[in-house]
């Protein structure tokens, strides 16, 4: 893979110019995947109940988008763009079944919770977005940063939205009990922690209508802290 | 096993594709500013969505499964291709949105006019591939009750989407707040309108009816016929 980085490498221009730096930090903010190009919020937000669960299917996504920007760029001169949306398809394809088999063979506990999201990568928007506005017209070393950007855009919105629900939901994150248990034991009949005090989790974080709630409040905190991206209608 | 009208009716209300699985949410929240191209993508949907989950059904219990293949002969009776599953779902949606578009170009040039520009779109969309894994995972018994559940997925899909169309066209001469406008409060009514939604996963369907008769009626009748119930539930 190196080989083929270097090769693609403009003469002269370092391999992190500022413009490369651009393509990776640009889509965690202001051009983020999910908020603002809204793209790829199909499989995003149904997966996001457990932390861990939103890590496992962002580094998916970051694989491949990596991945199938690096292909693609690499043959976007041989690719005849009548059936080039096929052409993308399957290459994107072949990739989420390697992620999808690799999950089965060493996590499958969450590829079992995962179930046909693992599969719905392929129609992921911000995959197929990226292919054709990014990586149809760019070297595979530029693409192959636009698409870590991308993935890693997507990937942070994932977990940020699974912190919210998992805190708020389950009163845990990654697994382990933050605020204590809520099953009751000997002398303390509520449970400990924070439910000694009488607090209860909010089971509606854990239900779907909540992700979609969230993802709006973190629109609206990032559009105010930024006011060139407000729409005017 | 549920009836095929009961999984017809769940896969509108209770298992919404938008507001159970935010499936298609890309081309939910990118057409849905007036109602007229809502009602064409909707229609596009169903249409699509009626034709692929069959053709996959038989993908895959004629090919795919494992065991599938028994009809060659036996010695293919051993052969899993599940892992082929994603290329050829994915392919066969991409070349029936591809047919469908040519034959609708040719036979019915007033319904290209309506749905032309929509179907290219939909190859990508979420909710077609998704009704073909989940009628994959879910094993439907019969190709009548794939069929429903993609129909009634795709209607549900269509009132989803025309829905959200028509509060966002009075939306928009509403105060709301200017960091929200446009995609912030879509966002909040979609989660808003699930809320609505979830109060249909109180709907029980048939089984589920009749269990709750039995238990009703249970205290009331004999003893002897208690038994009798036990001995149905048993069998």
């Amino acid at each position: 893979m190196s080989e083929v980085e270097k090769k693609s490498k403009a003469p002269g221009e370092p391999l992190f110019s500022k413009k490369n730096k651009k393509l990776i930090t640009d889509p965690l903010t202001d051009s983020n995947p999910v908020t603002i190009q809204v793209l790829g919020i199909c499989s995003a937000l149904a997966i996001t109940v457990q932390v861990s669960q939103g890590i496992v299917m962002g580094l998916s996504v970051v694989f491949v988008t990596i991945m199938g920007n690096l292909v693609i760029s690499a043959l976007r001169n041989m690719i005849p763009s009548k059936i080039r949306i096929i052409v993308q398809l399957v290459v994107v394809a072949a990739l989420v079944i390697i992620v999808d088999q690799v999950l089965a063979a060493f996590l499958p506990d969450l590829s079992s919770k995962l179930s046909v999201f693992v599969g719905l990568i392929i129609t992921n928007c911000i995959i197929m977005g990226r292919l054709e506005a990014f990586a149809m017209a760019n070297k595979p070393w530029p693409s192959v940063l636009d698409g870590l950007g991308n993935g890693l855009g997507y990937a942070g919105l994932l977990v940020l939205v699974a912190i919210f629900r998992e805190l708020f939901g389950s009163g845990s994150l990654m697994g382990y009990p933050l605020l204590g248990s809520p099953i009751p034991i000997d002398g303390h009949p509520l449970g400990t922690g924070l439910y000694a005090l009488g607090y209860m989790n909010n089971n509606m974080f854990v239900l779907p209508p909540m992700a979609l709630i969230i993802v709006g409040v973190i629109i609206w905190v990032q559009r105010s802290r930024n006011k060139s991206l407000q729409e005017t209608h | 096993m549920e009836s095929t009208l009961d999984i017809f009716v769940k896969s509108i209300f209770s298992e919404n594709m938008i507001f159970a699985y935010f499936l298609g949410m890309c081309s939910y929240l990118a057409v849905s500013k007036t109602v007229k191209t809502a009602v064409g993508l909707g229609a596009a949907v169903i249409f699509v969505l009626t034709v692929t989950v069959p053709v996959n059904y038989l993908l895959e219990n004629y090919i795919l499964k494992a065991g599938a293949l028994d009809w060659l002969g036996p010695e293919y009776a051993e052969m899993d291709l599940s892992f082929l599953s994603f290329i050829m779902f994915i392919a066969v949606v991409a070349s029936i949105v591809q047919l469908v578009e040519m034959l609708v170009e040719k036979f019915a040039p007033s319904l290209y006019g309506a749905l032309g520009i929509f179907l290219p779109l939909i190859a990508v969309n979420c909710s077609i591939l998704g009704g073909a894994l989940f009628m994959q995972e879910r094993q439907y018994s019969t190709i009548l009750d794939a069929t429903s559940f993609a129909f009634g997925s795709g209607i549900g899909w269509f009132i989803a989407i025309v829905a959200i169309a028509a509060i966002r066209e009075k939306v928009r001469y509403s105060h709301v707040p200017a960091p929200l406008k446009g995609l912030g409060i879509t966002f909040i009514i979609t989660g808003l309108m699930g809320m609505g939604f979830m109060s249909f996963m109180g709907i029980k369907y048939g089984k589920e009816v009749k269990k709750a008769d039995k238990v009703a009626t249970a205290p009331t009748s004999k003893p002897t016929i208690q038994i009798t119930h036990i001995n149905k539930d048993q069998k």
